[in-house]
């Protein structure tokens, strides 16, 4: 019986001892998740050391819309269903009618997405996830007439709200409808890859949230990035390549009735 | 407002696409920037292309051009974000930007072109006028003469030729204050309904048209209340130049409207359905019938018939009128229109117009009267007419 009792106790110390390491483990990283999220200066940041894209799959995006919610928390963006910096649409394909899909994307995909389709009704659905391509030659920067919107050496397409007139001739410029006037402050506002985030090493808050890694932030100038073999490896797309913006948003599976 | 956005949506359209960018207030940016350059233009060929029969509405055009000019930036400055901001496009401007430019030519249409061509026209006025009054109104004009009241034949000759010279410089100058307003829609390739070559030189020739159309009203409702004779030889040539300019605007437009039905290419069947619902009346019945084929048919009845004085006067009062209301519905289509679509081609939305809003009816309405107000206190001022053909 006394063995028992001491198996017990032992059983007992290796489970609590397990526990306490694992946990601390846990607790340690969510420590460092904490120090990293506060926001520092970046003196080691190089903004020519990198080139900026987002590798996004569709074939692994489930519609949870997990990254429109982490970016607006992230980001602080106004909570209507018409503002935003990432936004989820849904596509359902009849047949071959590409020109002609059924597309939806309640309050941005925010909420996820009920069910309204049956498996079985002949139809492909799949999830296209969306936000501001980071073009290389961005109409937005083109047209804005103070320079307010403007591209940052390392690729990413920024937005000077202090400097911002609120014209809208960039939303307008814009073929994605990646931008919105911000009611509360009267400029423009948009994806700014969470700037704030990957000048310190951080992903942005859509890449972070993803549960599948549907979306993963690249880096063209590294050459150990991910990213490369991502665009080697898949039959890569842009969106509405005929506009020739150069787009960094870079998308594996994306259908022709994409738009 | 969350609600009425998204119930206007018909089928899919990019989110932050719902709300409308350019409201009313943009609409009235290219109609006001036109009527400038199209008055502007009619005044120069008196004075450039020597039409003599259009000499009485010589000056009343450049005081119209230089009212509804500076109305112009005022839809705008309404209409931004942060107007406090927008010297910034004077100070910073970004070079690659079609719409940093409206600043510089602005102030070149008016400083350079308009104000100095009228200046240099009416200086014998205005010193005879500073002589011959007193008190405030001689500080005045006094104040307008620069202090210069040297109106001897050799100075006066000067001005003249000094003021040939600016109208030349002011032909390409209306040109590109208007083909720009067209460029800066024209260029975006985001959105097919704009995005077209033709678009800067549709709008020029509409722009020449609702001029010529304004300045044509202005000069018999002005002769009218001033119980002056109206030049019947001065309104049927404007009346036929107007019918040309309008005839060659409407075939630029036509010719836009069948390359794109020819060429049919993925937005036409957006914009095709876009054309036969929400812009149907304002595009078909508005703009092109009511606003360009009747008055384009009904300046052609002088030319076919012979008429009477009061026929004829008021066919080109309802011409005029047609032509103007007409021209407006062409911003509106172009301006609206442009934004009633998803860049996606998979949807649509409603404009909703305010009242009293910053952007809404009430403020397009006053930003439409304040021109004529100001033309009223320029013809106070600098009164047109150069000889006195007054009825006793």
């Amino acid at each position: 019986m006394s063995d028992s009792r001491t198996d017990k106790n032992r059983r007992e110390f290796l489970l609590q001892g397990t526990k306490f390491i694992v946990l601390t483990g846990v607790a340690a990283s969510a420590w460092d998740y904490v120090l990293a999220g506060t926001p520092e200066a970046a003196p080691s940041y190089k903004a020519s050391q990198h080139w900026w894209a987002m590798m996004i799959d569709i074939e692994k995006c489930i519609g949870c819309g997990g990254c429109v919610r982490a970016c607006k928390a992230e980001n602080n963006v106004p909570l209507e269903p018409y503002y935003f910096r990432t936004w989820v649409e849904r596509y359902h394909v009849r047949g071959e009618d590409l020109a002609h899909p059924d597309v939806d994307t309640p309050n941005g995909g925010y909420d996820g997405f009920p069910e309204i389709y049956h498996a079985d009704d002949g139809a492909k659905s799949f999830f296209v996830p969306k936000m501001c391509n980071h073009c290389e030659h961005s109409p937005c920067v083109q047209v804005c007439p103070v320079g307010a919107t403007f591209e940052a050496p390392d690729g990413v397409v920024l937005v000077d709200s202090a400097y911002c007139l609120g014209c809208r001739y960039c939303v307008q410029a814009c073929p994605y409808g990646c931008r919105y006037i911000d009611p509360r402050t009267n400029t423009v506002d948009k994806c700014s890859l969470c700037y704030h985030r990957i000048t310190k090493g951080l992903t942005t808050a859509c890449c972070e949230t993803c549960p599948t890694g549907a979306r993963q932030l690249g880096d063209l100038r590294n050459p150990k990035d991910p990213i490369h073999a991502f665009i080697r490896e898949h039959k890569v797309q842009v969106l509405k390549p005929q506009m020739a913006t150069g787009s960094k948003a870079y998308y594996n599976g994306l259908d022709g009735s994409v738009r | 407002m969350e609600e009425t956005l998204l119930a206007h949506v018909q089928g899919f359209m990019y989110p932050n696409e719902m709300e409308l960018q350019w409201s009313v207030l943009i609409v009235l940016y290219p109609f006001i920037t036109g009527l400038v350059a199209g008055a502007f233009i009619l005044a120069s060929l008196e004075r450039v292309f020597k039409v003599e029969a259009v000499t009485p509405t010589y000056r009343l055009a450049l005081l119209t051009a230089l009212a509804f000019l500076l109305v112009a930036p005022l839809p705008l400055q309404l209409h931004l974000g942060h107007p406090e901001r927008s010297i910034q496009m004077y100070l910073t401007p970004h070079t690659q930007s079609a719409m940093a430019m409206f600043g510089f030519v602005y102030l070149w249409y008016l400083m350079a072109v308009l104000v100095l061509e009228i200046w240099l026209d009416y200086r014998k006025d205005i010193v005879l006028a500073a002589r011959s009054s007193t008190g405030l109104k001689q500080k005045l004009y006094k104040a307008m003469s620069l202090g210069i009241d040297n109106i001897s034949p050799e100075s006066l000759r000067i001005d003249d030729k000094v003021g040939r010279f600016l109208t030349i410089i002011g032909i390409p100058s209306a040109f590109l204050l208007h083909g720009y307003v067209g460029f800066i829609f024209g260029s975006i390739k985001a959105n097919p309904w704009w995005s077209t070559p033709l678009m800067p030189i549709v709008f020029l020739f509409s722009a020449i048209v609702s001029g010529i159309a304004l300045v044509m009203l202005m000069y018999m409702v002005v002769s009218w209340f001033t119980r002056r004779e109206i030049s019947m030889e001065c309104v049927d040539t404007i009346g036929r130049y107007l019918m040309y300019a309008f005839i060659i605007d409407f075939t630029l437009e036509m010719l836009d409207l069948i390359h794109r039905m020819y060429e049919a290419d993925e937005s036409f069947k957006s914009l095709d359905f876009m054309v036969q619902t929400k812009l149907f009346t304002s595009q078909i019945l508005v703009q092109i019938i009511f606003g360009t084929l009747v008055p384009i048919g009904l300046l052609a009845l002088p030319q076919l018939l012979k008429l009477s004085e009061q026929a004829r006067k008021g066919i080109y009062l309802l011409a005029g009128s047609l032509t103007l209301i007409g021209i407006f519905a062409m911003r509106w289509n172009v301006v609206i229109g442009g934004q009633l679509f998803s860049k996606s081609f998979l949807g649509y939305t409603t404009y909703k117009m305010g009242f009293a809003t910053r952007e809404g009816l009430l403020p397009a309405i006053i930003l439409l009267v304040l021109p004529f107000a100001i033309l009223w206190v320029l013809v106070k001022l600098l009164p047109p007419w150069q000889d006195d053909t007054a009825k006793a």
